[in-house]
């Protein structure tokens, strides 16, 4: 009786290497500009080479501009941006990586575009130098974030040393209301089991809500894995799954096809395996959440109002009332009052074409409330050509929102989208961090229908009223 | 990586929970591809005001914790994104040890790494350590923490704690088992399935 987890674990350690760490094998590394260039010049420093370049994407997405691509590196004003990425090029080049470079169709945030391109699949080990690597886990791959020393030990051994985590099963129970989606159960659970609640864990999520999401809204679940300390999330793969999967380009297919299908069946906790923890989340009564501080389990429903630091103990009392201060909100303010300077759409998180087709239920029809500044960006190249095949692109024009290249944008603002100080901010990122999205900026961190819903009432409001 | 026995520097208190990587090294310095440099960016946001100048009321810029080589801080150290600028900057700066109730996990590791000690202590020893004031003596071998004449134990992950005595080339040490990864990757040719 073994858990996902454990059955995805044992079926990469390559070598136990004692105190509890193992040597496993990697599958699949993407790859991108921000952590990566230490780690080839490491590699080069060593006279060593990438050990399997087929088991490698590169592709440039945190530090690239977001209005025009045509011209590729050369059109990044910044300096030492356009060096960092096309060190990132000279490096794919040197070293035969397999690079998705920024004027191709399918470029896109790595989270987006290693799914798109069938390069994440079911039984996989996966791993990015990047925290959101969690993301993968809904397809069920052991999929986690890494640091760039990792990084280049991947590069060079296709291998990792790790400490096995400890499972953790968050099961979501009932059927989510209308208005409420994966946006909001992820932030909700980070809210119970706060930022650090998930660490040295791998989480499990599953119950009736989450066999009901479609693997977007699975992605948005376990890409916020990480925001509660968690490095993995897991979805166990099913029909929803291998629809997703099938035909992508990196697919496998024909007879492969149906043997992996066959294989990927086995990948289910697997009836009475014991976990560590243990949580269930009903969220048959789920209210839209908004985060109010500077974290992500600084969050309540809409319809709530600013805690009161009073309210806590120490050294909590002070956090919120350090928070509540950097956010500009005053203690008791009602959510809904606080009018919002910019709205983002897009990120890792909810960059996807269901999240698009979202905000754009909510836009149709309707404008961006006078003064509101709404920043859409698409995940990918392939999310930004599917939603101006449905017309998203002019219902978010008609809106008054600027429809943008793909990429990270302002969910961490390395390029030039930023938040001025004490802008506010609904976004559809994940991390609300002091200074995240601009120095002094204020996020408020939502669902795509609710970033929507603040875009047309110029304040945080609620989605269900807008539907 | 040089490799990590004892150490002894002064602490600088910064006792807030849940410092994040984005507190410690803001975005607009993770343009570099080195990784040297970025110690003068650290804690940027805190260290210096919107004209440039340093804020005098943060830690780092007070008299006697100018030449910090050691960080006392609150639980959950390092969250957030997985970037090594992080130790990097903390590095560069002359932090070798950060003392803390507990560490995010991508943190510790990328720490570990390049030689820098994350290590655990309960709120109570780290209030000690300030009590104490003057030097503290880090001793990775005893896992003791020394000042003022008072010794408090600490802990630290078995595996990153060998790293750091043997100053190991991890690199190196598995490429020494490169026959056990081709073996792998042999048997799983076989069974039909190299995802
Ligand atoms: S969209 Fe944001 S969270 Fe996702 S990879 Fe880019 S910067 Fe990181």
């Amino acid at each position: 009786m073994k858990t996902l987890y454990a059955k995805l674990w044992d079926a990469h350690v390559v070598e136990d290497l004692g105190d509890g760490q193992a040597l496993l094998y990697i599958d699949r590394h993407l790859v991108h500009e921000v952590t990566s260039p230490q780690a080839f010049e490491g590699l080069a420093r060593a006279g060593r080479s990438v050990r399997r370049p087929a088991r490698t994407l590169a592709v440039a997405d945190h530090n690239i501009p977001t209005r025009d691509r045509a011209l590729g590196a050369a059109g990044i004003d910044d300096a030492t941006s356009r060096l960092q990425v096309t060190t990132l090029e000279e490096n794919v080049a040197r070293f035969g990586v397999p690079y998705i470079p920024l004027a191709d169709p399918r470029q896109g945030i790595v989270h987006i575009v290693g799914p798109e391109q069938g390069f994440t699949l079911p039984g996989a080990t996966l791993v990015c130098g990047d925290s959101h690597t969690s993301t993968h886990g809904a397809f069920g791959a052991l999929a986690f974030g890494i640091g760039t020393s990792e990084v280049e030990h991947v590069l060079a051994t296709q291998t990792l040393a790790q400490r096995r985590a400890r499972t953790f099963r968050v099961e979501v129970a009932g059927a989510l209301p209308r208005g409420v989606g994966a946006k909001d159960v992820a932030l909700r659970l980070i809210g119970g089991i706060g930022m650090a609640g998930g660490t040295g864990h791998a989480l499990e999520f599953t119950g009736e809500a989450v066999r009901a999401m479609g693997m977007e809204a699975r992605m948005t679940l376990c890409n916020m894995a990480i925001e509660a300390g968690a490095r993995t999330g897991l979805v166990a793969p099913d029909e929803t799954t291998f629809a997703f999967l099938e035909g992508r380009p990196l697919a496998p297919r024909g007879a492969r096809w149906d043997a992996s299908v066959a294989r990927w069946r086995t990948l289910r906790t697997d009836p009475g395996a014991r976990y560590d923890r243990e949580h269930v989340l009903d969220v048959s009564g789920l209210e839209p959440q908004v985060t109010w501080g500077t974290n992500p389990e600084d969050v309540a429903g809409i319809c709530a109002c600013a805690p009161d630091p009073a309210a806590f103990p120490e050294p909590k009392a002070q956090a919120v009332a350090r928070a509540l201060e950097y956010m500009g909100i005053r203690p008791g303010q009602p959510l809904a009052e606080l009018a919002v300077d910019v709205v983002f759409i897009g990120s890792c998180t909810n960059g996807r074409l269901a999240d698009l087709r979202e905000a754009a239920t909510v836009l149709r029809g309707r404008r961006a409330a006078p003064g509101v500044r709404v920043l859409v960006v698409p995940g990918s190249g392939l999310v930004k050509a599917q939603a101006e095949a449905e017309g998203l692109d002019r219902v978010f024009r008609e809106a008054g929102c600027e429809w943008r290249e793909p990429g990270c944008s302002m969910c961490l603002g390395m390029n030039e989208d930023r938040l001025a100080p004490g802008q506010r901010c609904a976004s559809t990122s994940n991390r609300n961090f002091e200074g995240r999205q601009g120095r002094l900026g204020r996020t408020h961190l939502v669902s795509p229908g609710m970033a929507a819903a603040a875009a047309v009432a110029g304040r945080l409001a609620d989605v269900r009223d807008h539907l | 990586m040089e490799a990590f026995t004892r150490h002894t520097g002064t602490a600088a208190p910064l006792v807030r929970e849940n410092i994040d990587t984005d507190f410690i090294i803001p975005k607009q310095f993770l343009t570099t591809i080195l990784r040297t440099g970025l110690g003068r960016h650290l804690f940027f946001d805190q260290r210096y005001r919107a004209d440039g100048s340093e804020d005098p009321d943060f830690v780092l810029n007070r008299p006697g914790f100018r030449e910090a080589s050691i960080l006392l801080a609150g639980p959950n150290f390092g969250c957030g994104s997985s970037r090594e600028h992080a130790p990097w900057a903390l590095l560069d700066f002359g932090i070798r040890v950060v003392i803390a109730p507990s560490f995010a996990d991508i943190f510790r590791t990328n720490s570990f790494k390049n030689g820098l000690l994350p290590a655990v202590a309960p709120p109570e020893v780290i209030e000690a350590l300030q009590a104490a004031g003057g030097p503290v003596t880090v001793d990775l071998e005893a896992l003791e923490l020394r000042a003022g004449g008072g010794t408090w134990p600490f802990t630290c992950e078995p595996w990153g704690r060998a790293a750091l005595l043997e100053g190991l080339d991890e690199i190196e040490a598995t490429l020494r088992r490169l026959p056990a990864i081709e073996a792998y990757e042999a048997g799983r040719e076989a069974a039909g399935w190299m995802a």
